[in-house]
């Protein structure tokens, strides 16, 4: 486009000026809570996400926090949309010095230094962050989603469940985090189906569900039949072609009942009640809570399966994944973690 | 074979939105104002829709909505260039920050951060009889044809052989000619911004009504930049608009064909995801050489 200069609109200019700092208050104005009255004798906790809370991660953590302050132990508020522009060392600062949380729990990705950098400077205060990194002493712990376990099992109900042989995965960026599900994913499928052909496609997104369900539909073009929706877009595909699909971070059942088999659920429960517990008994230290997130202890887990989808599920199929899964309980199978970015198309033993 | 038909349909499917926007922005750029509030105009469109068929458990009526916030946020987009004659930059820009945010803010608002709600979204409809495997090209949203069989035609006919499509030619190009031939600029203006900002609208609410059935954030993903290159490309022209939304759209669906096939392994995704893009910037530059903007492009009308 060209760039015109227009000398006959300084008035109109200024207005539009005040109409864009107007609309950024209101943008601003959505990101924060309201803090609540203190002095209850609860634990104070305080959530600092850098996304929406309508981003499925993100939610997962603040859900578990809303169920603690349902259930009367915490006193919570948050702040969404923070960004990875530099406000969240502002934002948690802040905080820190105004409210004085007992806790803050958030996610660090995108914005680990200055998470880091406030915390060791509130040593009194349990933070508590999603981070590809280790904990610091004193108070800075650390945890992440380790969803792999219950995608393995997802995966072996994949590969028993194709009928064509391929099965579909669309995932959003191929960070650590995605690619080790998406892997375990695929290790499942060729437990069950040794001829089994996975395609693996990237939005390069975290959103985008048209273009997650684009994907999603060039892969039931390819002959998947089963597909596994990391994303929001996927399970509109399959539903459309009455096909099956298995949901992702939460039960998505409700979404499509009669195409969803299952989902591969992450819960913070676990890991917000221990560190709750931790900092009521006054014996809070730093970190690494991963087993929190993981199947033991309830952190992950497979969705209810659900057989009434469209062509069934072969017999026997539930009763090899649910004896995977006590396995796995147990501590007695291990599914591998592979970081590794998995190629558009994975043949079985190719 | 049925690499080529599940193609075409998805060309088809995915330049919908496209459509919609490309011809709503030739709308508002052939009448002078350049609309920067398109991409806030689909979100709004996509979010209202949505919310409204949700409520009353009807899409049809979902539509009806977003042509509404369509119509409104065209007539806010007048109100600030043309009653106020301010920059069109700026007020394109702030008009699509404040609709994104105000969405999401309402989305918060109504739904509160809980699980993802969904519709029943609109039917792939198929009227043609069947003519074996090629009819899977036919099987598409109403949306999908309507915008082919209908606005298309209509909005081409209206802008280049109805008087109405004169005068917002006309205001757009020498609006002082206009005007003393009787023709009313603001009221023109106006118009124009209002049926784009419309048909913008129903390409946001293509996503939440028909491909999808659920609101979720960024939606739009910078659908709505891609109609302001489109328009550029067709150079102000709604068949020409049309055809580059096709072979965007075309390339956008190859590539998702083209990553899952054995032996593209080796080529990074981020590559085939930038092809559509690549090719448009290629396209623009080749084709945008010695472009015909409208005359009165980016320039408020005063009486002088």
């Amino acid at each position: 486009m060209g760039i015109r200069r227009n000398h006959d609109s300084h008035a109109g200019g200024r207005t539009s000026l005040v109409l864009v700092a107007l609309l950024a208050l209101v943008v601003s104005a959505c990101g924060t809570s309201s803090p609540s009255d203190s002095g209850s004798g609860k634990v104070k906790v305080f959530g600092a996400f850098a996304t929406q809370i309508e981003e499925p991660w993100d939610g997962v953590i603040h859900a578990a926090l809303e169920a603690e302050k349902a259930a009367g132990r915490i006193d919570y508020t948050f702040a969404d949309d923070i960004g990875y522009a530099g406000d969240m060392e502002r934002v948690l600062r802040q905080t820190s010095e105004e409210e004085k949380p007992d806790i803050i729990f958030g996610d660090a990705f995108g914005n680990e230094e200055a998470v880091r950098a406030v915390a060791a400077d509130f040593p009194d205060i349990a933070f508590v962050f999603g981070s590809g990194g280790g904990p610091a002493e004193p108070n800075f712990s650390v945890f992440d989603n380790w969803i792999h376990e219950p995608a393995y099992l997802a995966g072996m109900l994949a590969g028993g469940i194709t009928q064509t042989n391929v099965i579909g995965v669309v995932g959003g960026i191929p960070v650590p985090e995605v690619n080790r599900i998406v892997n375990a994913f695929i290790a499942g499928a060729q437990a069950t189906n040794p001829a089994v052909e996975v395609k693996v496609t990237f939005i390069n997104s975290w959103f985008d569900p048209g273009a997650a369900k684009e994907a999603a539909l060039a892969q039931v073009g390819a002959d998947a039949d089963v597909l596994y929706a990391e994303r929001f877009g996927v399970i509109e595909a399959a539903q459309e072609n009455d096909l099956v699909a298995i949901g992702n971070m939460s039960d998505q059942k409700a979404l499509a009942p009669a195409n969803v088999v299952t989902s591969v659920t992450w819960n913070m429960g676990p890991t917000v009640k221990y560190v709750i517990d931790q900092v009521m008994a006054g014996s809070y230290t730093s970190q690494d809570l991963k087993d929190f997130s993981m199947v033991g202890k309830g952190g992950a887990a497979l969705a209810e399966i659900n057989t009434d989808v469209p062509g069934g599920l072969p017999e026997g199929l539930v009763a090899d994944v649910q004896a995977r899964e006590a396995e796995i309980k147990a501590g007695t199978f291990r599914v591998d973690i592979n970081e590794g970015q998995p190629p558009g198309s994975t043949i079985a033993g190719g | 074979m049925t690499l080529l038909i599940d193609l075409l349909a998805a060309t088809l499917r995915n330049a919908t939105p496209l459509v919609y926007g490309t011809v709503g922005e030739t709308y508002a750029e052939r009448g002078g104002v350049l609309n920067l509030g398109i991409e806030g105009t689909m979100y709004a469109g996509a979010f209202v829709g949505f919310a409204a068929a949700l409520a009353t458990g009807s899409p049809l009526l979902g539509l009806v909505a977003a042509v509404g916030v369509g119509l409104l946020s065209g007539a806010v987009m007048a109100l600030l260039t043309v009653t106020f004659g301010a920059n069109q930059h700026v007020s394109g820009i702030g008009l699509t920050i404040g609709l994104i945010g105000a969405s999401e803010f309402a989305n918060r608002l109504i739904f509160r951060g809980g699980e993802l709600q969904r519709i029943e979204p609109m039917p792939l409809i198929n009227p043609l009889p069947d003519v074996g495997p090629v009819s899977a090209v036919f099987s598409q949203y109403g949306l999908t044809w309507v915008a082919f069989l209908l606005v298309v035609p209509l909005a081409w006919w209206v802008l280049q052989r109805s008087s109405f499509g004169l005068e917002i030619r006309a205001v757009g190009e020498n609006p002082e000619a206009a005007d003393a031939a009787g023709v009313s600029v603001p009221r023109t203006r106006y118009l124009a911004l209002m049926i784009g900002g419309a048909l913008m609208a129903v390409g946001g609410a293509f996503f939440t009504l028909a491909l999808l059935g659920s609101f979720t954030l960024d939606i739009i993903a910078g659908r709505g930049w891609v109609c302001i290159a489109l328009v550029i490309f067709g150079r102000w022209r709604i068949g020409r608009g049309v055809v580059g939304a096709l072979l965007f759209s075309l390339i956008y669906s190859l590539q998702f064909r083209l990553q899952i096939l054995p032996g593209f392994g080796d080529l990074p995704f981020e590559l085939l995801l930038a092809l559509p893009y690549l090719v448009v910037i290629g396209a623009l530059a080749l084709s945008g050489r010695n472009v015909a903007y409208p005359g009165a492009y980016l320039k408020p009308y005063r009486r002088s």
